[in-house]
């Protein structure tokens, strides 16, 4: 223990002036090493970006997500650039809609239950790891839960089978984000409403969700961005569909298979269709994240 | 079972809250014992003690926010009005509707000011004139000329003084009987601290007020009864509060009867 009379000895006789020491030195070479360690983890992000735009904008243009896509055609045939992947696009929307309407609520529901009244239970535990669980099951086995569950039942790929499929993917997340969102608003809230003779219920409508809420649907956001771009759990679920569908029980495009299937043919214009398609999933993950920043920052 | 309390507060006695040999328990830990004491309806009412001696568990029984904790429970009666609160068929919900409630911690709501008064009528279905009801509130907390301008911008924007005072509008919009406040002011700086103590005078003329004080000053300059808590540990190291000495403020404050008591109002405590 120092006492305080002490504490100005220690300090006695030292310079204030900076002095070139093994200390700064080793300082230095520590904040330079950082910094080259910085700039090599951008080094992949911005190389996949590079590449995704270079290959992808060339068939950028509205009539992408108007036109259906194209017969394959070799690079000099005269409608070498026409068509594009609106159906997909439709798609993707339809099954990313589908999930959101499932994963949303129970999400929520299933937060508010665990941080609000069974918090530091065994139950709530127990349904903690399961989440953390699920959130690391991969992906495909997402798909073939959902193609046992639906398609085998209904004989038909769907994007209903396909949204059952995201929507479990994305229930872990909405769960983490929500009930940590939740269990971040202050207790002094929490007792303010109660004190003031509210239900539980009423707490929680009332004051624990409004204040939750922008963090909650930050998650949401991430969430939806991240199950737009997954390939394996609508790859055997949602298949594929050439032309438009706007039937969810029936077999539906989405951009992500489209840029699995077009990808890997011979076919240029196919090849070209599918980098634009990676380039549009890429935007809309992008767009999606800067969306969730820009609520978080105008709380 | 609302309706129980509902009648039994028209019968208005001059007691408002009785207790009779209540025990307050955290798990095992006994954090009060035998308290006994009568709260009288309009005056205001001090706890005073050492810290941990359980004021805030005292206070927070008497409108059952302590339901909130999971290992809490107590044994003897608090009566208000005559009716015991810890019975079966209380609803506490009804019961924190009469008696309110301010914190130590400022804790305004993240909406408008006007929605912060407004929660709690509009959690009673309030049907009246809510302006009026949000006016009288703000006035009554004397600070209706502070913010008249402002009541569409955000509560937690406020001073710390302004939100504690925010916080009392917002308790007596709902015109509770009985007002307990838990340190109101110590957040406070020394101005803020009389206006509130002014205001304590004010609202003692239509509620009860019981205050929770680490504030000497503030207990003699503003009560009207002092109840002393000490604390006291048991052979197992666990420390249980008590109430030393309960009397009107003067008794206290000039001629305890304890010696614990003379110790600890004239600062020469422990
Ligand atoms: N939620 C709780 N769970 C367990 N024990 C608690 C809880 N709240 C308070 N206690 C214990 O009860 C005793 C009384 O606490 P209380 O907060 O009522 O004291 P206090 O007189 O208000 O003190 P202070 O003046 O510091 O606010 C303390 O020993 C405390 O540790
Ligand atoms: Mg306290």
């Amino acid at each position: 223990m120092t006492s305080p009379e002490s504490s100005p000895a220690l300090s006695k006789g030292r310079s204030l002036t900076r002095t070139v020491s093994s200390k700064t030195i080793f300082s230095n070479v520590m904040t330079g090493l950082v910094v080259t360690c910085a700039i090599l983890a951008l080094i992949p992000l911005v190389a996949l970006l590079y590449y995704v735009i270079t290959k992808g904008i060339v068939r950028i243009s509205p009539q992408l997500f108007t036109q259906l896509p194209p017969p394959p055609f070799p690079r000099d045939h005269p409608q070498f650039n026409s068509g594009g992947f609106g159906n997909a696009v439709v798609g993707t929307f339809m099954t990313v809609g589908i999930a959101s309407l499932i994963s949303i609520p129970f999400g929520i529901l299933a937060s508010i239950y665990l941080s609000e009244f069974a918090r530091d239970t065994k139950l709530a535990n127990a349904i903690n790891f399961l989440t953390n669980v699920l959130s690391g099951v991969p992906s495909i086995v997402m798909g073939v839960f959902a193609y046992g569950l639906i398609v085998v039942k209904t004989r038909s790929y769907s994007a209903v089978a396909a949204g059952v499929a995201i929507a479990v993917l994305m229930l872990p997340t909405i769960v983490r984000t929500s009930t940590e969102a939740l269990e971040s608003v202050p207790n002094n809230l929490r007792q303010a409403s109660v004190g003031l003779g509210a239900s539980s219920y009423q707490t929680v409508l009332r004051v624990i969700l409004p204040a939750a809420i922008p963090a909650i649907i930050t998650g949401i956001i991430l969430a939806i961005a991240r199950a737009a771009g997954e390939t394996a759990p609508v790859l055997f679920t949602a298949l594929f569909n050439n032309f438009w569908n706007w039937d969810p029980w029936r077999p539906t495009a989405t951009l992500a298979v489209l840029v699995y299937n077009y990808a890997i043919t011979p076919f240029a214009n196919w090849q070209e269709l599918a980098w634009a398609a990676a380039l549009v999933l890429v935007t809309m993950v992008l767009v999606a994240n800067i969306l969730a920043r820009w609520i978080v920052r105008r709380r | 079972m609302t309706t129980n309390l509902q009648t039994s507060t028209k019968t208005n006695t001059d007691v408002v809250f009785r207790t009779e040999n209540v025990n307050i328990y955290y798990g095992d830990f006994k954090a009060v014992r035998d308290v006994n004491i009568e709260v009288p309806r309009h005056a205001i009412t001090a706890f005073i003690g050492p810290s941990g001696c359980g004021k805030s568990t005292v206070l927070r029984c008497f409108n059952r926010l302590n339901d909130l904790i999971k290992s809490f429970h107590l044994d003897g009666k608090i009566l208000y009005h005559g009716q015991d609160l810890y019975a079966s068929d209380i609803d506490a919900v009804e019961v924190r509707r009469q008696i309110g409630m301010v914190f130590q911690q400022p804790n305004p709501f993240p909406k408008t000011i006007y929605d912060n008064i407004a929660f709690g009528p509009r959690l009673l279905g309030y049907k009246g004139d809510m302006d009026e009801l949000v006016e009288n509130s703000l006035r009554g907390a004397a600070m209706w000329d502070d913010v008249k301008d402002k009541l569409k911008a955000l509560g937690t924007d406020l001073s710390g003084g302004q939100q504690q005072r925010l916080c009392i509008a917002r308790a007596i919009a709902v015109q509770p009987e009985v007002l307990l406040m838990d340190e109101p002011c110590a957040a406070l700086d020394p101005i803020s601290t009389l206006k509130i103590e002014d205001l304590m005078q004010e609202l003692k003329e239509k509620y009860t007020l019981v205050i929770v004080t680490h504030n000497m000053q503030q207990a003699s300059r503003a009560s009207d009864f002092t109840a002393f808590f000490n604390v006291q540990a048991n052979e197992k190291g666990q420390r249980t509060g008590y109430i030393e000495e309960h009397d009107r403020t003067e008794v206290i404050f000039q001629s305890p009867k304890q010696k614990a008591t003379q110790e600890y109002v004239s600062g020469r405590f422990g």
